[in-house]
């Protein structure tokens, strides 16, 4: 099963703690925006993918099951 | 393992059910909250919410299904007033008694109030929901006159929140600068001037000696001996940790509940969030948080720890913090103090957008930015790999 990021970026405030959670998925790059880096990233990264889904204060990420 | 009690239903607590449950934990789950709504998210409440931005809906921490998910045991409304460690049984209000094989402690804090306004309406302090709308429909009401006790974070938000209502605010601080003790000065004066940029009336280096009026407010007396009318007062001069009914459990309580490295409190019992005291090794000291994103990561590991047993990680984070006043978003990453060292790595104290470091015995201890999010990150990980000063500094230089 494949799964997809999907972020809301009216509601991300580029704070980066998703890049600092899982930096293979997510990147705040110098002009303060947020750069999803691979929106399908696979099983082997999902936990973490859950952890930055979590730990999102603006609750901007979610997770598509396809 | 076959069951856990969770007492506490807000942050730090759902997000060690919700760990439970993704580590395949497949017993018994209760969870005892004494407020009545669905767990909530805090933070909104001295932003989007008081701002009358937001609905309450919009703060809930899980719908309906994912909460359905999670398989819970509910005690909702329900308060825990006696706690036996050894036993690791719960008293509830009414008498019931809940003994599990693990419990987390997950009850957080509540707000410090001032003596002898607790009976003055018009006077309020913020931590729940319900706080947070009737300090809202206070604001919707006629033309207003506000008074905030205290510059710390939640003061601070409070006051950015009613100025971008268009009301009339002061708040009052008995350190010289705000945040003084947490910032140091010079970044306090920064946090001054952003006040007074959007027209808050700033009282600094003086204390409140009483807030008077019949039924209602009417003045806030200060130590000074200034009076100032008020219709409104706001009191955010810092929270008391939740432990009061752990008294005689046989846990140990010393502002918060004493963890060992691993978030244990006794055998099969841990703490998470605000209500919990730990060693933080990276730091070499004890700390208890209050923070948002350390409730999480500390529900995580607590509930980890109860599932691991012997062996767990110590926990060792870098508190990461971040409050919005106007339109600065400012983050804290680390343990800063009034002593440390502060070099400014980008940006400046007069655009206020900037990072600023702070060194203590040699090491990078902690990183503030003021609008430069990415920049905290960055400097969080050299904090979190116990990165000298120097280091720090050189890091700093080769920066663009
Ligand atoms: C207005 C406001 C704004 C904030 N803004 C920010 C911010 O911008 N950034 C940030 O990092 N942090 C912020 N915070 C802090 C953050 O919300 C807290 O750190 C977080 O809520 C802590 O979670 P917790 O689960 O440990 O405790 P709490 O959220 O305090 O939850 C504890 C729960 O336990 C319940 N409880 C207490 N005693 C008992 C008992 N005996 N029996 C049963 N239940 C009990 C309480 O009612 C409560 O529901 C803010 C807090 C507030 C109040
Ligand atoms: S954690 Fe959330 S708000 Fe922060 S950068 Fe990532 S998506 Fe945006």
């Amino acid at each position: 099963m494949t799964y997809r990021i999907v972020v809301d970026f009216d509601l991300c405030e580029s704070n980066a703690i998703c890049m600092q959670v899982a930096p293979e998925v997510f990147e705040v790059r110098d002009d303060d925006f947020l750069y999803i880096l691979d929106e399908t990233p696979g099983e082997d990264q999902r936990a973490k993918v859950d952890e930055a889904v979590q730990r999102c204060p603006k609750q901007a990420i979610s997770v598509a099951e396809d | 393992m076959r069951s856990v009690t969770i007492v506490g239903a807000s942050l730090a607590g759902m997000r060690a059910a919700e760990t439970l449950r993704r580590e395949g934990f497949d017993g018994t789950v209760t969870v005892v909250g004494d407020e009545t709504e669905a767990p909530y998210d805090r933070p909104p409440l001295s932003k989007q919410v008081l701002a009358g931005e937001w609905e309450p809906e919009r703060i809930s921490l899980y719908d309906s299904e994912a909460l359905a998910d999670l398989r819970l045991e509910w005690r909702l409304g329900g308060r825990a007033v006696g706690f036996d460690a050894a036993l690791r049984s719960v008293t509830l209000t009414d008498g019931e008694r809940l003994a599990a094989d693990g419990v987390v402690i997950a009850t957080g804090a509540r707000t410090r109030t001032l003596r002898g306004t607790e009976d003055l309406a018009g006077v309020y302090t913020l931590r729940t929901l319900a706080d947070s709308l009737a300090i809202r429909s206070e604001f919707e009401a006629t033309p207003q006159r506000i008074v905030v006790v205290g510059a710390g974070f939640i003061g601070a938000e409070v006051a950015a929140t009613a100025r971008g209502r268009g009301l009339e605010v002061t708040m009052v601080e008995m350190a010289e600068t705000p945040l003084e003790r947490v910032l140091g000065s010079q970044i306090g004066q920064v946090c001054a001037e952003v006040h007074a940029d959007h027209g808050v009336d700033l009282r600094l280096g003086v204390g409140v000696d009483s807030i008077t009026g019949t039924d209602r407010v009417e003045q806030v007396v200060l130590s000074d001996g200034t009076r100032l009318d008020a219709d409104v007062v706001v009191v955010g001069v810092g929270v008391i940790p939740n432990t009061e009914w752990l008294e005689g459990s046989g846990l140990q309580i010393d502002n918060g509940v004493a963890c060992d490295e691993t978030c244990l409190a006794a055998p099969g019992v841990v703490a998470a969030g605000d209500v919990a005291r730990w060693p933080n090794r990276l730091f070499g000291q004890s700390m208890r948080v209050e923070h948002w994103d350390n409730a999480i990561e500390q529900g995580m590991a607590a509930a980890k720890r109860l599932l691991a047993g012997e062996g767990a990680e110590p926990f060792a984070p870098v508190p990461w913090f971040w409050s919005d006043q106007y339109d600065r978003k400012i983050q804290l990453a680390g343990r800063s103090g009034p002593d440390d060292e502060v070099v400014v790595v980008t940006g400046s104290l007069e655009e206020r957008r900037f990072a600023a470091v702070y060194g203590r015995a040699g090491r990078i201890v902690a990183v503030l930015g003021f609008n430069r999010p990415r920049h905290v990150m960055q400097y969080r990980r050299l904090i979190a790999r116990g990165a000298s000063w120097d280091e720090a500094l050189e890091f700093a230089r080769s920066q663009p």
